[in-house]
């Protein structure tokens, strides 16, 4: 029989955080920025179908780095609780905050007591009619939740990305100037100085949406051409 | 071990909003959450339940899409119960669901159809075929058949716009479910026969948008002559019919000033003519 070693709790935490840190760090970068239009979400992600970034619900948009499959059943598990409460209460009751507090009691829950930590860390985003009403929140593996303002860099070299998109940050950027400090803060940890539409996920949560095109889902994914389009338009 | 896991899984993943909630939220379902012989002894006991019904819906193909219309009117027994009603809503972008039959049970099937088709889009990526949403319909029919047999029916009329083929398609239903698409024009409800004798005379095929529109309205306004449950244009109260266009760009409503227009020149024309219909 081998024999049991003690461990402490202090050293356990630490050792899962790290696994989990690493996990993360792996992969690529995923940007959430608050503009004068509304949200913009994006990733680096090379496959047009496997996405990073989801909508929700009406007003509210998600992105996560990390493990597909973990973070792709907290998304579905997230659609599931948004609907299943606008069925019951009404559409408007669907917050951020509510599914981000869901989020952070199961990323706590999984970190303490499963086997391994989801190596995942997560934004939900909620648009609003002001940009001072809108809500970015950034989930981590073990189920911290921070409201952050303006914007939110996660996996891959989050420090420099970070760096790069501070220093361009503005509440006045409109979509297409968003997109492109995005991609200027993507592009900070590597040798080009630009990625191909192809090697981007776009989404936008429309500020404008009833207006502009007559539904409340906000939520907009944009195809290769659009992102093209946005990025060629006049600086 | 592994097996199990990966067979719970692989049981647990669904895109179906309605299977969900049958699984973990059962009360909120709209039907089917009282045993069959429960609610059948329920309604033995007690006098058939007075609910608010609605009434007439019509739809149509046009050239480039379908449309459907429903009149205001629900009616609980000789009283009119509500003068305001909608009974035509979009379903999705592309599709728009008119019902007639008891109201709350139909606005709650309604409400759960939306969802429905919202909920497997976010989850999938991709819109659910025009034909995997007539049978979801369906199904759903299906599952309200024991409050059918209560006297509390709801039967749908199903429309959208078939993007793959490139034209509109209109689906109707019978309380058990069964779903039969049908072509040109079709109606349901209380009023539906002197609609659809007015559809006859009136369709053509090929007609344009505007002109689906005022046929539409004329039709509804046949049926409301003849049925007392069916309510017709009512320029006192400003109440029109609510109509949907669905077309390659999507499921858009006729706005109320177009339809008081339309209806304004049914009611003139009619008064012109001097006759008795």
């Amino acid at each position: 029989m081998t024999q049991q070693f003690y461990v402490s709790p202090e050293q356990l935490m630490k050792d899962r955080a790290d696994f989990a840190r690493k996990g993360i760090a792996r992969g690529r970068s995923v940007v959430v920025i608050s503009c004068k239009d509304g949200i913009a979400l994006v990733a680096e992600n090379p496959s047009p179908s496997l996405h990073k970034i989801g909508e929700i619900y009406d007003k509210i948009a998600f992105a996560a780095v990390g493990k597909y499959n973990e973070f792709e059943s907290l998304r579905q598990a997230g659609v599931r609780y948004a609907d299943v409460r606008g069925y019951s209460y009404d559409r408007e009751d669907v917050t951020a905050r509510g599914l981000a507090s869901v989020y952070a009691q199961s990323l706590g829950a999984v970190f303490t007591a499963e086997q391994k930590p989801f190596e995942v860390e997560l934004a939900v985003a909620e648009v609003a009619q002001t940009q001072e009403a809108d809500h970015l929140y950034r989930l981590t593996f073990d189920g911290s939740i921070a409201d952050e303002h303006g914007f939110i860099v996660m996996g891959g070299q989050a420090d420099k990305v970070s760096e790069a998109v501070a220093a361009g940050w503005q509440g006045e950027l409109d979509f297409a100037g968003a997109i492109r400090l995005a991609l200027a803060g993507l592009v900070a940890d590597k040798e080009t100085t630009t990625l191909p539409a192809s090697a981007l996920e776009v989404a936008v949560l429309d500020r404008g949406s009833e207006t502009g095109r007559g539904t409340r889902r906000a939520f907009r994914r944009l195809e290769d051409a659009d992102i093209v389009a946005l990025l060629a338009e006049e600086k | 071990m592994q097996e199990t896991t990966a067979n719970r899984v692989a049981a647990n993943a669904t895109s179906s909003f309605t299977e969900h909630l049958q699984r973990e939220r059962p009360d909120l379902m709209p039907f089917g959450h009282m045993p069959f012989n429960q609610l059948l002894a329920a309604g033995q006991t007690t006098a058939p339940l007075q609910a608010p019904h609605g009434t007439t819906i019509v739809a149509m193909s046009y050239a480039g899409g379908v449309l459907m219309a429903g009149d205001r009117r629900a009616t609980m027994g000789n009283v009119i119960a509500s003068r305001h009603i909608e009974k035509v809503f979009p379903a999705d972008q592309y599709s728009v669901l008119g019902i007639a039959g008891t109201a709350g049970i139909a606005l709650d099937i309604t409400r759960l159809f939306q969802v429905e088709l919202e909920h497997y889009e976010k989850i999938e990526g991709t819109l659910l075929s025009l034909d995997g949403k007539a049978n979801r319909l369906g199904a759903m029919v299906r599952g309200n058949l024991p409050m059918a047999m209560q006297g509390l029916a709801v039967v749908p009329l199903f429309a959208g716009f078939d993007r793959p083929a490139g034209f509109g398609r209109l689906f109707s239903y019978d309380v058990t479910g069964g779903r039969y698409e049908e072509q040109e024009h079709h109606a349901v409800g209380s009023g539906s026969m002197f609609a659809r004798g007015a559809l006859k005379k009136l369709w053509r095929p090929g007609l344009s948008e505007q002109d689906a529109v005022a046929v539409a309205v004329e039709a509804l306004y046949d049926a409301a002559d003849d049925d007392s449950a069916t309510g017709g244009p009512d320029p006192v109260r400003q109440l029109w019919p609510v109509v949907y266009v669905v077309n390659r760009t999507g499921a858009v409503r006729v706005p109320d000033r177009d339809l008081a227009a339309v209806a304004g020149r049914i009611i003139e024309s009619r008064a012109v003519a001097q006759r008795e219909a």
